[in-house]
């Protein structure tokens, strides 16, 4: 019954929405064909179909568990899946091989939830890391890059500091600067909002679309804030379940009519996502006769 | 039931240890085989001596002195019955050389630079560090773990030799000088019977083998541990535990090979 109301959900707007429905394979950057994926009998991902077009700012969005992290790493090659496939600037991610893999990886920049900025290191030497590993390029031109992308974020004077001396808000940045240091083509963000006072999640969501648009990059936001994201992004798809149950722009999501939707953007706590986890007859459990 | 019961738990944990031994030596064969980098950029890997070896100079100074000094102590009641106070140089050196030396540094290691080992590499797993450095096209058992295992393979030789010299001076400061024992006898014992191959080498070589193995355990454990804070917390205890073991276990092994008769 459950499967039958998410496809019930996901009709009109699939219908109404000319979304990236219309890019072809040669505009995509990112495209993902009847990806499943399941750990161990559990069924995460079911059937999902995307396609991400170069220079576009998309968003996953779903409740906690429904599977978008999953997604966020099959498309990074962490991950591979049961059956469909994923396939970044024409390559299927889970065909590659080790080397393939990191040479693909290279296009890409990832933020993580919480930055993962290296505790040892600092913030220099943290935005500096990949140059150091991948290029040749002498320390001077380094120390240049670094400063550029730490301006670009709006942290130059924080070059000397240790990830333990930033605010939550300023660790994110410096891993964005550090996300960018290679100028990738596809930036992957993991909740990028989660955790941010007002003004620095403003930032944050406003650096994400200035850097994509300065890159010419794709950004992938999985994300559950509904505010900020409708704000900064072109597309957006709503996971539920392991299925996608509505995609469009924010202007069509804000409009939808999507009961699943409707109740996430307004953030109600009872709809199709119920706010009792299924149990018993509450009269019997408290030892109540009817 | 019961017996059946138990015997299920003991072969599901037979059949983990197996498992977690065979994934160990797997990682120690990647760590082998991703070393290159360890060398070309030799300043990872004498950075992170730095923080093994070098860290843990104080610990095994006054660790090898207090030794030396009981050593001096025992040995010289013990020689005083039979008349060969002058032997004391020579107990406390093979005593030091052969086994106090490569195995007390060992576990000192193992306890303090082991430890911060597992406790670094388990902490950055947790806090997403590794998967970034994944995503990074960054090889984290070539840049993280390979440095750290060389550093702890150069490292351990080192502090068991500055261990047993400062033995060596503990036990000179409490027969000699607080004693009386005579300071030629002490000395040209030790240096008569004290052989280069067969004592320091062997102490060596046992100290380079318990450096492999406590400082794989420590990169393993940290590695492999759940990314939570009790995992972590798991995780270090583990490793101090296995590398005492294992350190006694490969100490026996290794004697029996080494002194046998001798």
């Amino acid at each position: 019954m459950l499967w039958l109301g998410i496809a019930w959900f996901r009709m009109p707007l699939l219908k109404s929405s000319a979304g990236f429905g219309s890019v072809t394979s040669s505009q995509a950057l990112v495209e993902i064909r009847d990806v499943n994926f399941s750990y161990g009998s559990r069924a995460i991902l079911k059937g999902i179909n995307m396609t991400l077009p170069k220079g576009k700012v998309i968003a996953v969005m779903g409740g906690s568990g429904c599977g978008k992290t999953t997604l966020f790493r099959l498309i990074g090659g962490a991950l591979k899946p049961s059956k469909g496939y994923v396939k970044v600037d024409g390559q299927v991610i889970h065909e590659l091989d080790h080397k393939g893999l990191y040479e693909i990886r290279r296009k890409m920049g990832v933020l993580f939830q919480f930055g993962a900025l290296f505790t040892d290191m600092s913030v220099y030497d943290n935005v500096a890391f990949q140059m150091r590993e991948h290029t040749d390029l002498p320390e001077e031109i380094i120390h240049d890059l670094v400063m550029m992308k730490l301006h670009a974020v709006g942290l130059r004077g924080t070059q000397n500091l240790m990830p333990v001396e930033l605010s939550g808000g300023m660790a994110r940045r410096v891993a964005l600067a550090r996300t960018i240091a290679l100028d990738p083509m596809l930036i992957l963000y993991d909740e990028p909002f989660a955790g941010l006072d007002p003004i620095s999640l403003s930032v944050v969501g406003d650096l994400i679309r200035r850097l994509n648009d300065a890159l010419g990059a794709t950004s992938v936001i999985v994300t559950h804030d509904v505010p900020e994201s409708l704000k900064i992004v072109d597309y957006i798809y709503f996971i539920s379940e392991g299925v996608i149950v509505a995609e469009g722009t924010p202007d069509e999501i804000r409009n939808s009519e999507i009961p699943y939707v409707h109740q996430f953007i307004n953030g109600e706590k009872d709809g199709p996502v119920p706010f009792h986890y299924p149990g018993g007859d509450y009269k019997r459990d408290l030892g109540v006769s009817a | 039931m019961p017996i059946q019961r138990s015997l299920k738990a003991i072969g599901s944990r037979t059949i983990n240890a197996v498992w977690r031994m065979g994934y160990a030596s797997r990682f120690l064969v990647l760590t082998l085989i991703y070393s290159g980098l360890s060398f070309r950029r030799f300043r990872l890997t004498v950075k992170e001596m730095f923080f093994s070896g070098v860290m843990s100079i104080i610990i095994i100074m006054v660790a090898g002195m207090f030794v030396g000094m009981v050593l001096g102590l025992q040995g010289y009641e013990t020689l005083k019955r039979y008349g060969s106070e002058s032997a004391l140089g020579t107990l406390v050196a093979l005593s030091l050389v052969r086994e106090l030396g490569p195995v007390l540094a060992a576990l000192l290691f193992a306890s303090r630079a082991g430890s911060a080992m597992t406790a670094g590499i388990g902490l950055m797993k947790a806090t997403e560090q590794i998967s970034a450095m994944e995503m990074m096209a960054v090889n984290p058992i070539a840049r993280l773990i390979a440095p750290r295992f060389w550093a702890g393979v150069f490292s351990m030789p080192l502090l068991a030799s500055i261990f047993s010299v400062m033995g060596v001076f503990g036990g000179y400061v409490v027969g000699v000088v607080v004693i009386g024992v005579d300071e030629g006898s002490f000395w040209s014992q030790m240096q008569d019977a004290v052989d280069f191959q067969h004592d320091i080498m062997n102490g060596l070589i046992k100290s380079f083998v318990f450096g492999v193995a406590v400082t794989v355990i420590a990169l393993f454990e940290g590695f492999d541990a759940p990314p939570t804070a009790e995992g972590v917390a798991g995780a270090t205890t583990r490793t101090v535990v296995q590398s005492s073991l294992a350190i006694l276990l490969l100490d026996f092994i290794l004697t029996a090979f080494m002194f046998r008769g001798a």
